[in-house]
């Protein structure tokens, strides 16, 4: 076959999205669109209180009010989940505690959703309240009570601590040693579409599940566990999500409360979340206090870095023992850190839980280290990008953390930005207000093992081809809006020569596609598309074979393309692909093929090294251009430069749409996006509303100048990296910096609101340092730590064996102390 | 999604049959011209009337027009027609400046000048849903006893958010309200109290009728506005600065101040006049140390609280910077124009 050689015709083009008409003449079918008959409607209950212990639940008045059909609580779905093994700790109501505000508790279905509201009213919950933990620091310093009984430690839900290679003496080799202190406030997803399901039990005992939810598989396995069924009988369908960005990626409670509904009353059930039950929902950005020591030589080159990261977790597991490892995995894969060490600690807070947002868990990490990095450019006297470009990972490398990196365009990014933004006229030397900064970033993509332990596929695909000439590509990715179907689509039509139009894609689906793992880690394009790539060839053979008998030439001479299927060698010779189809099906039956994607094995295997590997990592470098009004602290951005290393662009317009999109949302996390609570008062949510959850609207949007880099990843289809999540991560650091060039404070904390610069300013006119962010990083007992020598120190791994006995000042038994974070 | 209560919706088609409609159904009747407000507040149980009588269909209250050489508009004119009036913009430019500043162009399509300017007050303990407000066993504005924001204060501290109410103020107008008892003109400074649940003295079955604006003769007037971002946004601070010169308005000689008044909106529960601001600037040219007494006059009685957008101990701060902006507009509009 001749195909791949010929120059690609689909894929790398601007091509409209399979799905593009359908969403803007607003006719798709999102989970809300669907009614079916005699369906009801069911709303939650949700806790008033932070913290408290539920006495007793009274249903009686719910029940009997005319148009309820059923009322649950706790009791009616004991057993837990969570999508995490390690934190199975969420009840679809709660069973004996409530653990933040909005916690659901109850649940009713009703022929309407104003009886069901109603309904609602009439259940006299007990409560006996319990202290509540306000933030990470507050659970630091209050081991008791404890919100959950499970944990390393008191309120404490994990503490890691990983050592690659002695960075004292890295701090002993460099010329310069700096540390600093940084925080990233929580901020949430907000998604268009508010979360929302459709439940329906058959009469033949079947459950089918409808959901905006990026990550069917794990519902349907969660369903199975709550609900005692057979995953057999249970079908989950992803409905195309009104945007997902990391928050639609857990079983959630309303999913498993209507689908118990559906069977409890025997009718359809519907349930649509509002806009604050969304807010409550959250597994958000984790707020993160960051503590960061790096030690350089007098080029910038590093000699050791030591990072500490502590997550306010909120209510429950979630994602979160992933996340606090993200905190500390991806600091080694953009510039070179031969020796390295992180402590990483997550708390449980009386707060909606916090999980996985577009970066998961990296962007915190990231804003510290390269506004770090600013600095360390500054005192040794180094342009930034100079300091980056010269100490960048090389390509086909293993990290001090055994991370493998592939391609790596970082170089080129930076390059391009630097170029394109003006850089070296601008940099430390535009008037007082105006400001350029510069970061960059890595992200991974995909995750390199799966949520729970398996040897089998991430990703498969079903090929089916029609005798008419069609083909239809079954699999379980799930469109969230990022494209994934239209990745789907041209890559099987690549393979196949057609137009993408003319493949039908089956998706999201547990009854009707093979398993993926859902649309999270930036996994599906690679992972699927590898998949789709092996299911596509497969067929090509087939039909091939038949066509090659036909043309009377070795199929290695068959080109698709077009439409036709023909001698490569004398292209006017050939039939159309339907033809060719009919041939392949008359002589070995319905053509059908599977292709399937497991990632490569990670080289690092000690406890931890699950997190951070990925078959690819993409990169990212961003230059802000910003105004600061220094009379009121006001920052405006009204550029932004952003290079990208996506190894190729399977499609050119939806790249650059979710590197646009990344832009945009990392904008909101920089200059106001904030997961506001008071804790005296109940631990409420401040604001859980769209018109006071400030995100950005677009006349806060900056122009963006994207570059799209492409270096081909030989672990991507066609090349192809990353692209939905990488681009958010410079940006917050971008704009810190450029803060700082502009009035010559550093804000060391997102987001960078009017105040803060406003207070650094007044700081600066006193002659105090001219600085924003928090004071220290409080002290925490420490597990001993798992030390794995890097790759240069003749490791292979694997963690030295801990000697009992051998260091016992390294594990301290004494209750963690919490030191207030000044400001 | 949140739901509406159930009620009545009734549509007159006159004032009088307004009246009597409102008369028959009692405290439990609200009126609503745009809805902006009242709907979403009633979504979230801040009022629940069980009869909404609509404005919308009285034809005289959604006219503007000229008695003399006075702007009358009527209440139910929206905000986005008031921004682009030709008369308002050529004549009372900060008035229309205001309106199109109010929230996002759909909500100016439907929301109303009559609206605006009896806004419901603001506050993040109240603008919350019914469970929500639960969690924190609610507030004295609504079902319940304390108000969060100054736990130990006897009133309520919400916040007057609209923005076309201080120009109004500034400018001094006057509204024409109607009732049972008959027509009633009240300056629209006399128009609101400083208090979050009392904020109007328009009574319940009161209707705005007009909003009667001065004569455009050697005034002038601007708006600035702080929010977080530059649509959809209530004001955390609003600057209405009005100046009256010596020699009136056309005059190009070096004019001084003869009357002047600053007008703060998002600091209190009513548009907060501050006299002295206005004071320091009379007998000025609006030089800097005229503008920086003024605005150091209007920091000082400004008390935002910690119920809105922003931290309060910088909105105060603020205040100086707002007035001194709009005063050095003011400035910049009656310099002539440079060569």
């Amino acid at each position: 076959m001749a195909s791949a050689e010929q120059g690609l015709r689909v894929v790398g083009k601007a091509l409209r999205k399979v799905d593009a008409t359908a969403k803007v003449t607003g006719t798709t079918k999102f989970a809300d669109d669907l009614f079916l008959p005699r369906m009801l409607y069911a709303r939650l209950l949700r806790s008033p209180h932070a913290h408290a212990r539920i006495r007793s639940i009274d249903t009686t008045q719910a029940t009997t009010l005319t148009g309820v059909k059923a009322v649950l609580t706790g009791k009616d779905l004991p057993i837990p989940f969570g999508i995490l093994p390690v934190s199975q700790d969420e009840h679809a109501l709660a069973l004996d505690k409530v653990r933040f505000v909005g916690d659901p508790v109850a649940a009713v279905a009703a022929t309407s959703e104003e009886t069901a509201a109603a309904a609602l009213a009439r259940i006299a919950v007990q409560y006996e309240p319990l202290r509540p933990v306000t933030d990470a620091e507050d659970a630091l310093a209050h081991p008791e009570p404890r919100i959950h009984e499970y944990g390393d430690q008191g309120n404490m839900h994990k503490l890691i601590h990983l050592e690659f290679g002695d960075v004292e003496e890295g701090f002993r080799d460099a010329d310069l040693v700096r540390e600093d202190t940084f925080f990233f406030e929580g901020s949430t997803h907000l998604p268009m579409e508010q979360h929302a399901a459709v439940a329906d039990w058959s009469a033949d005992g079947k459950l089918t599940l409808w959901s905006s939810t990026q990550t069917p598989h794990y519902v349907h396995r969660a369903l199975a566990k709550v609900l005692e069924l057979s995953p057999a009988r249970i079908r989950v369908v992803a409905c195309p999500n009104g945007g997902g960005f990391g928050g639609k990626s857990d079983p959630f409670s309303h999913e498993i409360v209507a689908a118990k509904l559906a069977m409890v009353t025997g009718r359809p059930v519907k349930i649509t979340l509002t806009r604050e039950e969304v807010f409550y929902c959250h597994r958000g950005r984790h707020p993160t206090l960051m503590w960061v020591k790096t030690g350089v030589k007098k080029d910038g080159a590093i000699t050791g870095m030591h990072f500490r990261s502590l997550l306010d977790g909120g209510g429950y597991g979630s994602y979160g023992v992933a996340s606090t490892y993200y905190t500390g995995a991806l600091q080694t894969v953009t510039y070179h850190v031969p020796r390295y060490k992180f402590q990483g600690a997550r708390a449980f807070t009386n707060k909606p839980p916090c999980g996985p947002k577009r970066g998961h868990g990296t962007p915190q990490p990231r804003f510290a280290l390269e506004v770090h990095l600013d600095k360390i450019a500054e005192q040794l006297g180094l342009d930034p990008a100079e300091l980056r470009l010269k100490h960048l990972v090389p390509p086909n490398s293993i990290t001090a953390n055994w991370l493998r990196v592939g391609t790596m365009g970082l170089g080129r990014c930076i390059e391009k930005v630097v170029q394109g933004s003006g850089w070296k006229d601008k940099f430390r030397k535009l008037p007082t207000g105006k400001g350029i900064g510069l970061a960059c970033s890595s992200y991974i993509t995909g995750a390199g093992l799966p949520i729970y332990w398996n040897a089998m596929p991430h990703s498969g695909v079903q090929l089916k081809c029609d005798r008419g000439g069609g083909v239809t590509a079954f699999c379980g990715s799930t469109e969230i809006g990022q494209g994934s179907d239209s990745v789907l689509a041209a890559i099987v039509a690549e393979v196949l020569g057609l137009d993408p139009l003319d493949v039908a894609v089956v998706t999201g689906d547990t009854d009707l596609t093979p398993v993926d793992l859902g649309s999270y880690s930036s996994r599906v394009t690679l992972m699927t598309g590898n998949a789709a790539i092996q299911a596509a060839e497969r067929a090509r053979d087939i039909i091939a074979r038949h066509a090659a008998a036909k043309l009377d030439v070795s199929p290695e001479r068959v080109a698709f393309a077009a439409g036709r299927v023909f001698d490569v060698e004398r292209p006017e010779r050939g039939l159309t692909f339907a033809d060719a189809v009919q041939l392949a099906e008359a002589a070995e039956g319905t053509v059908g093929t599977v292709g399937s994607y497991t990632p490569p094995p990670s080289p690092g295997t000690y406890r931890g090294a699950g997190v951070g590997p990925s078959p690819a990592y993409s990169y990212s470098a961003c230059v802000a251009e910003v105004d600061v009004d220094p009379a009121t602290g006001i920052v405006r951005v009204p550029k932004i430069w952003i290079a990208h290393d996506v190894g190729r662009a399977i499609n050119a317009a939806t790249v650059m749409g979710q590197i646009e999109g990344s832009v945009y949302m990392g904008l909101g996390e920089a200059l106001m996006e904030e997961m506001a609570y008071r804790g005296n008062r109940n631990v409420v949510h401040k604001i859980p509303s769209l018109l006071e959850y400030k995100s950005p609207t677009t006349l806060e949007m900056c122009d963006v100048v994207t570059y799209v880099v492409e270096d081909p990843d030989p672990n991507g289809p066609f090349g192809a990296k990353e692209c939905g999540q990488g681009p958010l991560l410079p940006v917050p650091p971008a704009v810190a910096n450029a803060v700082y060039d502009a009035v010559g404070v550093r804000i060391d904390e997102v987001p960078i609101t009017p105040e803060k610069v406003f207070k650094a300013l007044r700081r600066k006119e006193k002659g105090e340092a001219p600085r924003f962010g928090p004071a220290a990083f409080p002290d925490i007992a420490w597990p001993e730590a798992t030390r794995v020598p890097p790759p240069w120190e003749g490791g292979d791994g694997k963690a030295v064996p801990l000697t009992p006995g051998a260091s016992p000042g390294k594990t301290r038994s004494r209750k963690p102390r919490a030191r207030a974070r000044g400001r | 999604m949140l739901r509406l209560p159930s009620f009545t919706y009734l549509q007159p088609r006159t004032l009088h049959e307004a009246l009597a409609m409102k008369t028959d159904a009692g405290p439990d009747g609200m009126y609503v011209a745009g809805g902006t407000d009242l709907y979403p507040n009633m979504k979230r149980r801040h009022q629940e009337p069980r009869t909404v009588i609509s404005l919308m269909g009285i034809p005289e209250l959604a006219q503007i027009g000229m008695r003399n050489a006075q702007c009358g508009i009527g209440p139910c004119v929206t905000l986005t027609t008031v921004s682009g009036h030709p008369t308002i913009r050529d004549d009372y430019a900060a008035v229309a400046h205001a309106a199109g500043l109010v929230s996002t162009p759909l909500l100016r399509n439907m929301g109303t000048l009559g609206g605006n300017l009896c806004l419901d007050t603001r506050c993040n303990y109240y603008n919350q849903t019914y469970e929500w407000r639960q969690a924190i066993d609610f507030c004295m504005k609504k079902d319940g006893h304390i108000c969060w924001v100054a736990p130990s204060s006897p009133r309520c501290w919400a916040v007057s958010s609209s923005d076309v109410a201080p120009v109004m103020v500034a400018l001094g107008a006057d509204y024409v309200l109607v009732g049972p008892g008959g027509e009633r003109v009240v300056p629209a400074a006399r128009f609101y109290h400083n208090d979050g649940i009392n904020y109007l003295t328009k009574q319940p079955d009161e209707v705005l009728w007009e909003v009667r604006l001065p004569r455009p003769d050697g005034w002038d007037a601007v708006y600035h506005k702080l929010r977080r971002r530059d649509s959809f946004d209530f004001p955390v601070l609003g600057v209405a600065a009005w100046v009256r010169w010596e020699g009136g308005r056309g005059t190009r000689d070096e004019g001084r101040v003869a009357e002047a008044r600053i007008v703060l909106g998002g600091v209190a529960s009513w548009p907060q006049e501050v006299p002295e601001a206005g004071a320091a600037l009379v007998g000025t040219d609006l030089s800097d140390e005229g503008v920086a007494a003024a605005a150091d006059a209007a920091y000082r009685p400004a008390k935002p609280m910690d119920n809105t957008d922003f931290d309060l101990s910088w909105r105060k701060q603020m205040t100086r910077v707002y007035v001194s902006r709009a005063l050095a507009e003011l400035r910049r509009r009656r310099l002539p124009p440079a060569r």
